[in-house]
């Protein structure tokens, strides 16, 4: 349970003379669900874009099952996946088209079968044939989630995944992948700003600002460390704001 | 490199072509309509005037061979532009995919389209005109080679500066081949060209491929050393051309252009 299946260190990311992130450091254990908090331009996207090999650090490591990101990419990509709210998969392929070119560049074995499994399971089977252009966003960001599960990842990188659901779908959402990491044991680094969904699905979270660290630790930990007040129950809505009004 | 990685993404590319029946006429409609025009505008003169011997054969084959290479490095280069369009290349670079096997992928569209192409203005000629490209024999083929190989490499130096500049470049992936063809001399010899087009013309394979190309039409004799010179710049350009695409792709990702522009 306490194997570390990610390590960053000291990891930085400037463009130019603007520091995106900032010298951070942290260790993601297997079946963890972790939080990455922040309010815009804190440098979470490029954090999750750095681990998946889509931007290069300026200075900095990362160790993804004990391996170098910068020297074993495709051995370390074959075995993680990601779902953005930022990204779309062709939009004039169908949905099953789509997830069938994913399936073969990850090299699944009956992928007819596991798409479908997947459909199922976020309920868009009947969108199968459809383009991905005429999808409503909340229909266009399920589909993200079969991609990201698409090869079964033991990593999952979710930047804001339901940032466009209404709430019944986004609870749905949030309820398929605590079973998915439940039967798997899945380890999650998870983006958003709703702070309330957050405190449902994370164990430990990591709160960045201006590209830093600026607290870690469990919801109730994180909490009483940025709020000056006395709380009993984590408070991220508060923390949140405060962080964002420059008021720590 | 792995094989699978690069069937999948023919296999996309059939389903975009499936879709987008439209992406077919650059496979088709536009090489037949310049074998049509071109074809009919060189039996005209050939009728006309006497003294022009073969132009029709000259112009002809100089046609089909320069759509052979103005749609290899289009193809290139228009792949990744549908992958911009479509922002999906963060989904792509996410997956193991690597650039290698990224530009494998649309080399082989390319060969796909290329021969599609041949095939069918070939036939016009032979339709039209009773004129057969394929009694050129063995140095079609090695014409075919050389040409195939420089679009491979235009086309990938294209997509690198499409890559790094985005799409308000995308013209490229069109104007880039016809900034070879004044030197290509595809329809005239080298040799009609001033001084330092001359030069110019000399240091790349498209000229050596056309001067090979009149010299098996008008003298009938296939030109070895043209067919080398072209063979050897080829080597040189198609080095630069994947140096230049890494070297571009190093510099995307390090700026995040990457989930910028794609």
């Amino acid at each position: 349970m306490n194997e570390i299946v990610v390590e960053v260190k000291n990891l930085t990311k400037k463009f130019g003379d603007f520091i995106a992130v900032d010298n951070i450091s942290f260790k993601i254990k297997k079946g963890e669900i972790i939080g990455l908090l922040g309010p815009n331009g804190a440098g979470k996207t490029t954090t999750i874009r750095m681990l998946l090999n889509l931007i290069s650090p300026t200075s900095g490591k990362i160790i993804i099952f004990d391996s170098d990101l910068s020297l074993h990419r495709e051995k370390i990509l074959q075995r993680i996946n990601f779902s953005s709210s930022y990204t779309s998969m062709d939009w004039r392929l169908s949905v099953m088209e789509n997830l069938i070119v994913f399936a073969k560049l990850y090299n699944i074995p009956f992928p007819k079968e596991k798409i479908e499994q997947l459909l199922r399971r976020f309920e868009i089977w009947d969108l199968r044939n459809q383009r991905i252009a005429s999808l409503s966003s909340g229909e266009a960001t399920r589909l993200n989630l079969c991609k990201a599960l698409i090869n079964d990842p033991e990593i999952l990188f979710l930047d804001e995944p339901t940032v466009s659901l209404d709430p019944y779908i986004a609870d749905k959402t949030r309820r398929i992948l605590k079973e998915i990491k439940k039967e798997r044991n899945l380890t999650i680094l998870y983006t958003s700003h709703n702070m309330p969904e957050i405190e449902i699905m994370c164990n430990y979270l990591i709160f960045l600002h201006r590209g830093q660290i600026i607290a870690n630790g469990n919801p109730i930990e994180v909490t009483k460390k940025i709020l000056t007040e006395e709380k009993e129950k984590p408070d991220l809505e508060e923390v949140f704001i405060r962080i964002a009004e420059n008021k720590i | 490199m792995k094989l699978y990685r690069i069937i999948a993404l023919l296999w996309r590319y059939i389903y975009l072509m499936k879709r987008e029946l439209g992406k077919l006429s650059e496979v088709f409609y536009w090489p037949v309509m310049d074998v049509l025009i071109w074809g009919f505008v060189s039996i005209y003169l050939d009728k006309t005037n006497q003294q022009l011997n073969f132009f029709a054969s000259l112009f002809l084959s100089g046609m089909i061979l320069w759509n052979i290479f103005n749609n290899t490095s289009k193809s290139i280069s228009v792949s990744l532009l549908d992958d911009i369009w479509s922002r999906n290349l963060s989904n792509l670079f996410a997956s193991p995919l690597n650039p290698m096997e990224f530009l494998t992928a649309t080399m082989f569209l390319s060969l796909f389209k290329i021969f599609a192409t041949l095939l069918t203005t070939s036939f016009i000629a032979l339709l039209f005109y009773s004129f057969n490209l394929f009694t050129l024999g063995i140095s079609l083929w090695a014409n075919f080679i050389n040409l195939v190989i420089f679009g491979w490499s235009i086309g990938i130096i294209t997509s690198a500066l499409i890559l790094r500049y985005g799409t308000k470049v995308e013209d490229f992936a069109w104007s880039m081949p016809w900034l070879f063809t004044p030197f290509a001399a595809v329809w005239y010899p080298v040799s009609i060209l001033p001084g330092i087009l001359r030069m110019i013309a000399l240091i790349l394979p498209v000229s050596y491929v056309f001067e090979g190309m009149r010299g098996v039409i008008l003298i009938k004799t296939f030109l070895w050393d043209k067919f080398f010179w072209a063979l050897g710049l080829n080597f040189i350009y198609g080095i630069l051309a994947i140096w230049f695409f890494h070297k571009m792709f190093k510099s995307v990702k390090e700026k995040g252009l990457l989930t910028r522009n794609g």
